[in-house]
């Protein structure tokens, strides 16, 4: 069953962003890698890149499936997590643990378009 | 009762009543009646298997059999005996796209065994599943810069590209939204310096050159891919691929993309197809890359198999997002070429592209000798060359025609292509030469 | 097929100095390729002798099922049985030696069968010209929307960017429509699979100054028959559009119904489906492009010459052989004998949509879901049994679609021989299911790890000898 972590902020397309300070964690929910199955590859962009709320920075792909990455804020991307380069099955061990990118965001007040867990859980239960 | 069709009255009968039907018109009861199909079909009657053969060879008959030197694109290679008999081994002649890897391993065994030889030819490190034709593996290769150059939208087309390519490229651009651009040519070959200059304007994704390029020379590529990656775009190279066997290939030029047709790789003319497509890119690449791809795994025996992978990035998964349209290779060229490179191997491909190259030569010396030929430009060319000739060309095309011999491609401005292959005697090309003073009238 | 002998990839059973090729010797005198444009590392291509090449690719070839082989019931793909004159005409040096640039004085025979060909298509399509141009399914689409764009441009209709294209339909339409660069817009369907007419016409309503064209199949993907067809055409023409009829289910209308009279506008036809020539593991197939009068000149160039001119000659034997006597009936034995199988099944599989069908027809898997045993665990116990799979997992209406389509040229002895074993396979089922979910057993090889495969590709022979380092 998939959880979902408290404390984190949730997009309809199913990535989370865990906010510290001018900083955001991207990643995709526990409930997005259980339905994507065994992922095998994650195309991530590189450092210095902008992302925009709402457009796509990336994909993760299973065997079966290719699922478009759409960033839940607006910044420059300074960190890619690399150890994905080589274990991209690390999202199915633990989604929350491995986050893609890390952001700093130009436009804090994105975030309030998006779900808290508990309105996550209910947006996916229906 | 038809020879394609089994089934009897007495089937039909007990097949209907099955169904809960008591008429074959009831099967389509629900298309409307006003546009039911009710007529005869315009069309012959059908024919016995003899009168087909007739109807074909009588058909056959008006074509002219002529010993050919024309090129640009296809050429009139020779080939080994034992492909065509193999091609017919129905197993893999009947079968579609290896979905079903367990009975399928004869498919994927080859197209791995065809990515390996393509890789090798193009010193490349990786290849696709095969694609139509290289043509349209070209326009594929275009697609995919500028898909992968995220905001560039520009390609730049050597002039020295085979126009039956460009006119391809074209036709995708135009549709594509893709704004392609003309490098300019400089005796007969890319000129490098406006390929520098266009390259600066920015917005460029790809590069697209051709080897040997559209009047047969061999062009000399240093240089280029360090212009293309200093401004991001990816380097594009159209070779013929059995020249590959001896040519310095897209990878030690620094390609990102090697692309072309394998119909030089013995598959007969057949008037235009099927051939086949190659497509070969850098490991970085892969995942942008169009078309299929045969990976090597293991089943649930511990046993070595192989299987279609990266699917993920295909059109039946990604719909309108897929890199291409394109949905299954030309799998039995594919099968074809690969045979071709297993006969042939190291040695063989190289002796045959060697035999060409002297050929042609020695036929270009013969001409030039003649004092009525001349060459357009005086580069180093593989096994094509074009020529000047100092009489009327239609009239010496014609003329050749008529003693069966296809002299060539006629180019728009009057020069003619000449191409050889091993597949050229000594005897055909000095009948070529001893014709030529007939028209000329000068014994 | 016996894996330690024959399951070596031709690069391992190379020996250095052994050839399987003779050329003529070179009478030219010495023509050295200067070095400086010679590649610097050889290709390292096999070394084998002529039978060695022989039996290996013999070898493969028994790893392998096609339709010669045995029943190929592979829905929307329509694995008909490929005439082996197809083969024989097709390889004629009348035509096999024809260069593509050669005058066409001295082409005439082949000229003549591409306008025969050409001729016999618009009679079975009721469309007025054909490019022959694209060389497969997929190819046609595009090529045909291209078509359906530039007639629109030419009209200074611009803003026409947008495609109509069913929930259900294949994965190819709207990529074939994206890279044509024009936009999809999906039409949803109802319960049986047709076309909600309904959101067809608010899409319409909505947006029909932008449409440029609505792409079908008809039957469409769960081999039904579109009724309102009529309508759906007058619609999206009356909006200024054009109706495109993807052929990839055009064998049941063989006999039956022309594109040209439903109100489609452009169409492409699959020639390794409906007119028999061997789908070759993949390819090469053909997909003709036919259209109405006066949108011949929008037709792009999508590839040099012909197409493939081999795979043209192939159906076009297979359309003499048949003549007009036979060729209508084509289609109504191939939808008997789908509806045979599905009366057959439908106690025992899923039939979601119970009513006649055309060619095919989708189950959603077995009726029975207690066992835990899905449609692909059906499909590989069908190995074993020496059947090809149906199509699984499309159309994506429903979870567990298990596609059949098993062509006219099967006999119903076959077909018994079929429905007795899914039926088998659904005892089986329930009896023994752990049997079921571990197939296939009698397979060269058993169920492959695809995760490792894409996780880790090793898709060329130098990287396999780099991995084992």
């Amino acid at each position: 069953m998939a959880t979902f972590q408290a404390g984190l902020l949730y997009s309809e397309s199913h990535e989370y962003i865990r906010v510290e300070g001018e900083f955001g964690y991207i990643g995709i929910s526990d409930y997005a890698q259980h339905a994507l199955g065994n992922v095998v590859y994650v195309d991530m962009p590189e450092v210095d890149d902008e992302v925009t709320a709402g457009e796509e920075f990336g994909a993760v792909e299973s065997v079966k499936a290719a699922s478009d990455l759409i960033s839940p804020v607006s910044g420059t991307v300074v960190e890619i997590n690399e150890a994905l380069e080589d274990e991209p099955e690390l999202l199915n061990k633990d989604a929350f643990g491995n986050w893609i990118i890390k952001v700093q965001l130009s436009d804090p007040s994105e975030l309030n378009n998006l779900m808290d867990a508990a309105k996550y859980e209910a947006f996916c239960a229906a | 009762m038809f020879k394609f069709f089994p089934q009897t009255q007495e089937d039909l009968q007990e097949m209907l009543s099955r169904v809960g039907i008591d008429s074959i018109d009831a099967l389509y009861a629900q298309i409307p009646e006003s546009i039911r199909f009710r007529d005869e079909y315009k069309l012959p009657s059908e024919m016995s298997e003899m009168e087909v053969r007739d109807l074909f060879a009588k058909l056959g008959s008006q074509n002219q059999q002529l010993t050919c030197f024309a090129g640009y694109g296809v050429y009139d290679h020779y080939t080994p005996a034992v492909i065509p008999q193999l091609l017919q081994r129905s197993e893999l002649l009947t079968s579609y796209t290896p979905y079903q890897a367990e009975i399928s391993q004869g498919t994927l065994h080859y197209i791995f065994e065809y990515q390996s030889m393509m890789a090798e030819l193009t010193g490349m490190d990786i290849s696709n599943a095969s694609m139509y034709d290289g043509t349209t593996a070209t326009a594929e290769a275009m697609m995919m810069a500028v898909a992968a150059g995220k905001k560039q939208n520009k390609v730049l087309v050597s002039k020295t590209l085979n126009v039956d390519t460009r006119k391809v490229l074209d036709t995708y651009a135009l549709h594509q939204g893709i704004e392609l651009e003309t490098i300019a040519e400089k005796d007969g070959v890319t000129n490098l310096e406006d390929l520098k200059e266009k390259l600066a304007a920015g917005g460029v994704a790809g590069v697209i050159v051709q080897q040997p390029n559209a009047c047969g020379i061999i062009e000399d590529f240093t240089g280029f891919s360090d212009a293309c990656h200093d401004n991001k775009a990816l380097l594009i190279i159209n070779s013929v691929a059995a020249d590959l066997a001896v040519l310095k290939t897209p990878g030690e030029w620094g390609a990102d993309i090697a692309v072309g047709d394998g119909q030089s790789l013995g598959i007969p003319m057949q008037f235009g197809g099927p051939y086949v497509g190659y497509m070969c890119c850098t490991e970085k690449l892969i995942r942008k890359m169009p078309g299929r791809i045969v990976g090597m795994t293991k089943d649930n025996r511990e046993q070595r198999a192989f299987v279609l992978t990266l699917q993920a990035r295909e059109q039946h998964i990604r719909r309108q997002k897929a890199t291409s349209n394109i949905c299954s290779n030309q799998s039995l060229m594919a099968l074809f070429v690969t045979i071709y490179c297993s006969l042939m191997g190291k040695q063989g491909l190289k002796e045959a592209a060697q035999l060409s190259y002297a050929g042609a030569h020695y036929l270009c010396n013969k001409l030039l000798a003649t004092g009525h030929f001349s060459l357009v430009y005086d580069k180093p060319f593989f096994n094509e060359f074009l020529v000047r000739y100092d009489g009327d060309i239609d009239e010496l095309f014609s003329f050749y025609m008529m003693n069966g011999i296809l002299p060539g491609v006629k180019m728009n401005d009057g020069s003619l292509l000449i191409a050889v292959t091993e597949k050229r005697t000594k005897e055909e090309i000095d009948r070529f030469i001893e014709a030529l003073p007939l028209v000329k009238g000068v014994h | 097929m016996n894996n330690r002998l024959y399951g070596n990839l031709i690069f391992e059973l190379s020996k250095e100095g052994r050839k399987g090729y003779s050329l003529p010797k070179n009478h030219f005198g010495s023509y050295e390729i200067p070095t400086s444009m010679r590649r610097s590392e050889e290709a390292q291509l096999p070394e084998c002798d002529e039978l060695t090449v022989v039996r290996h690719y013999t070898n493969l070839s028994n790893n392998n099922f096609g339709v010669d082989t045995g029943f190929y019931p592979l829905g929307s793909c329509t694995m008909k049985y490929n005439p082996k004159i197809n083969e024989e005409m097709a390889a004629l040096p009348q035509f096999q030696n024809l260069h593509p640039h050669q005058p066409s004085s001295t082409v005439k025979g082949a000229l003549a069968l591409v306008k025969l060909l050409e001729q016999s298509l618009c009679e079975l399509t009721g469309l007025a010209h054909f490019t022959f141009k694209p060389y497969a399914g997929a190819h046609g689409e595009l090529t045909g929307l291209m078509t359906i764009d530039s007639y629109h441009r030419s009209r200074g209709d611009i803003a026409r960017k947008k495609v109509i294209v069913p929930d259900s339909a294949h994965g190819t339409n709207p990529a074939s429509a994206a890279v044509c660069g024009l936009e999809i817009i999906e039409v949803k369907s109802l319960a049986d699979g047709t076309v909600d007419f309904e959101d067809l016409q608010r899409i319409v309503a909505e947006q029909g100054t932008e449409i440029s064209a609505m792409m079908m199949t008809n039957p469409n993907t769960l081999g039904l028959f579109e009724t309102r067809i009529p309508e759906i055409a007058k619609l999206i023409h009356d909006c200024g559009g054009l109706m495109y009829y993807d052929g990839a289910n055009l064998n049941p209308m063989l006999g039956a119904c022309r594109p040209g009279d439903m109100g489609f506008d452009v169409m492409h036809i699959n020639l390794h489906k409906t007119f028999s020539t061997p789908h070759g593991g993949g390819g090469p197939g053909a997909g003709p492009v036919g259209v109405r009068e006066g949108l011949q000149e929008f037709f792009p160039v999508v590839s040099p010459y012909y197409g493939n001119f081999g795979v043209m000659m192939r159906a076009y034997a297979y359309i003499l052989s048949l003549g007009r006597e036979h060729i209508k009936e084509v289609g109504p034995l191939a939808v008997l004998n789908a509806n045979y199988i599905k009366e057959s099944l439908k106690d025992v599989y899923e039939l979601p949509i119970d009513t006649i069908c055309c060619h095919e027809f989708v189950f959603d898997g077995l009726k029975d879901k207690s066992t835990g045993v899905t449609t692909m665990d059906v499909a590989k116990r069908l190995l074993d049994y020496g059947y090809h799979a149906p199509t699984i997992y499309f159309p994506l209406l429903f979870h567990e679609s298990l596609m059949i389509e098993p062509t006219e040229n099967e006999s119903k002895e076959t077909l018994d021989g079929f429905i007795a074993v899914m039926r088998q396979i659904a005892e089986e089922a329930k009896t023994d299911p752990e049997l079921v979910k571990t197939a296939p057993h009698t397979t060269p090889i058993g169920r492959v790890d695809d995760v490792l495969a894409a996780k880790h590709p090793i898709t060329t022979y130098k990287q396999l000898v780099n991995d084992n380092n």
